[in-house]
């Protein structure tokens, strides 16, 4: 019993990652109604920004900041430049251009910061959290800020015009463009809040996986897993998610004999088929139904 | 909110593409293949290796092109059915002693039941869902070509040496020139197939799943089972490629077949114009050289040069190959009239 807890308690910790990840993913998705294959590479290139910051003898809390606004910035500009002409393009087309950002982001990185592995600071150090081997002070940190993080998106929609702006775009354009809601805005709006959640993410998963241009290969996909499993539609969802999915992964490679290191990212290959097969709207989100 | 926010109206995951369009006219072919039969026996062997690979590449996008531009599917997984046609070959020459020809077919029908049993599950998704599946998968390939429980056939992490055929018959000629004539008979086996294959029954009805699901399936079309099926015949072809990959390059190893080959099938498949299958050859020939020059000009480099040239090819050139083509028949057409 006491190794199932323990477990479930790292499972969680490492849940926290894919939490944050899942958020970004489901930011776009809210957006656009697409999935952003660059969003790993986004959140890897504001996390060099942020080093690089710190190289430069910015203090920690400014270079979070600044790294934030420039990643809200960034987003806005990469939805307004490449995205928006693509917006009535057919899925594919888009499927394309995440792609071709997605090889852009990390060959740039890579040019720039060079292949080597990068230590990252954490302001909420390392030493085990109340006493407990399980869970570090950084990992309590992070699980405290995707929730916090949840918890300020939610007052976000629910209770500011710009909020429900969003929502309304999302969910009928025309009718909000009836409305007088300028809804491209509201695209790049998402991609810029996507992008800073990313950013967040990134800065928090560093100190655990560090610095690196394909730091985020894997982590992504569990993000993409959470996300299913949460339901795309739900911001709420993708958090549950999350940490399900850390929990999942632990107790999979604790119980199921012959499921190491080596068949985690099978595991959520056959969590994404399994959710997509079974429920194809997640747990938490909205059934799509297609008026013919 | 309402329920129905999803109008049937949205954009579809691919653009239509008139059956005509998809192949080109009797005399470019014979041109092209008069070109790619002369052409290697001027060069020195190198360049007929990578022009060995530059066929097999173009049967892979040729595939995905089968299942994309004819049936509207999307798969980002590719490679790892490449991956799985490779290992066929490689485990069947190496641990069974089999005839390298005599794989090939082997690898053709165990991924045309990999893919047919994961279009499965696949047939409940589309557009974007389906994008994912198939990413997971051929993120997840490469760990599972490294089980422990496979080793045996495998050989994990360092992966299988192949040995190159001869020529029979004592034919006068070296490895690389056969393999690629060999690596040729094949690809115009399989073209002429595949376009057969789009004018027949079946790809009428892929096409008609493409343009529209609904009014297939009331025209009487199974689309359960012609969606399979299409991941079906791409997995089945990409499995030879990956096969005759497996003989050319002589190694096989799961980091060979990772994502990136994945994208980059996909790649060439969107350059050289989705639906059009002549374009699959200009396609492969951008995934092969284009890296080789930008690695050239600065290591690390071709990400970035592939990107922005596919943000070229989307913004204006958005059918790829196909629309130079259309463009250069036509200016050629008024230069003769002139």
């Amino acid at each position: 019993m006491e190794l199932f807890i323990n477990q479930v308690l790292a499972g969680i910790a490492t849940g926290a990652i894919y939490a944050c990840m899942a958020l970004a993913v489901v930011m776009i998705y809210q957006a656009i109604d697409h999935l952003n294959f660059a969003q790993g590479e986004m959140a890897m290139f504001s996390t060099f920004i942020a080093w690089q910051l710190m190289q430069w003898g910015v203090p920690y809390w400014w270079a979070f900041l600044i790294t934030l606004v420039f990643s809200f910035a960034g987003g806005i500009v990469i939805e307004r430049m490449l995205f928006k002409p693509l917006a009535k393009a057919p899925v594919l087309t888009n499927v394309a251009g995440f792609i071709a950002l997605f090889a852009i982001v990390n060959s740039v990185a890579g040019l720039t910061w060079d292949f080597t592995i990068k230590p990252f600071p954490t302001p909420f150090g390392s030493s085990p959290f109340l006493g407990s081997q399980l869970i570090s002070t950084h990992q309590a940190g992070m699980i405290g800020v995707t929730v916090g993080l949840l918890i300020l998106l939610y007052l976000f929609f629910q209770f500011t015009r710009i909020g429900l702006a969003m929502r309304a775009a999302a969910a009928l354009p025309e009718s909000a463009r009836l409305v007088g809601i300028n809804t491209s805005w509201m695209i790049a709006l998402g991609w810029g809040m996507a992008s800073a959640i990313g950013a967040i993410a990134g800065i928090l998963i560093a100190p655990v996986v560090f610095l690196e241009p394909n730091m985020m290969g894997g982590v992504l996909i569990y993000g993409f897993a959470a996300a299913v499993l949460g339901g795309l539609t739900s911001p709420l969802g993708a958090v549950v998610g999350g940490f399900l999915v850390g929990v999942f992964e632990n107790l999979a490679g604790t119980y199921i004999p012959g499921v190491g290191n080596e068949l985690k990212l099978p595991i959520a290959l056959a969590l994404i088929i399994t959710v997509l097969v079974l429920k194809p709207a997640g747990l938490f989100g909205r059934p799509i139904v297609k008026r013919v | 909110m309402s329920a129905v926010d999803k109008v049937a109206s949205e954009a579809p995951p691919v653009e239509a593409v008139p059956k005509r369009s998809m192949t080109l006219g009797t005399g470019a072919s014979l041109l092209m293949l008069a070109l790619l039969i002369i052409g290697p026996m001027f060069v020195k062997n190198f360049i007929v290796f990578q022009l060995t690979m530059l066929l097999i590449y173009a049967l892979a996008v040729l595939a995905l092109n089968i299942l994309t531009g004819g049936s509207g599917q999307f798969s980002l997984g590719q490679s790892a059915f490449y991956a799985v046609g490779a290992y066929t070959s490689a485990i069947l020459m190496e641990h069974f002693g089999v005839n390298y020809a005599l794989t090939l077919p082997v690898a053709g029908l165990i991924c045309f039941g990999f893919g047919f049993l994961f279009g499965q599950p696949a047939l409940r998704l589309s557009g974007i869902y389906l994008a994912l599946a198939t990413f997971a998968l051929a993120v997840a390939m490469p760990q599972l070509l490294k089980l422990g429980v496979f080793e045996h056939w495998t050989g994990g992490v360092q992966g299988l040496v192949v040995t190159k055929p001869d020529a029979p018959f004592g034919l006068p000629i070296s490895q690389d020139r056969w393999l690629y004539y060999f690596t040729l008979t094949i690809a115009i086996g399989i073209y002429i197939a595949s376009v057969n294959l789009l004018k027949s029954r079946s790809g009428r009805a892929f096409m008609a799943i493409r343009d529209n699901e609904i009014a297939a399936s009331a025209m009487g079309v199974d689309v359960a089972l012609y969606k399979t099926l299409a991941f079906g015949v791409s997995a089945g072809i990409t499995g030879v490629a990956g096969g005759l990959g497996a003989i050319a390059v002589q190694f096989v190893a799961p980091d060979g077949y990772t994502i990136t080959l994945a994208i980059s099938l996909f790649l060439g498949m969107v350059v050289g114009g989705v639906g059009w299958l002549p374009g699959s050859i200009v396609g492969s020939a951008f995934i092969i050289f284009v890296p080789n020059i930008a690695e050239g000009i600065s290591k690390g480099l071709s990400g970035a040069v592939f990107g922005v040239l596919l943000f070229l090819v989307i913004f204006l050139v958005p059918h790829g190959a196909r629309q130079v083509a259309i463009v250069a028949q036509q200016m050629l057409g008024k230069l003769t009239k002139g």
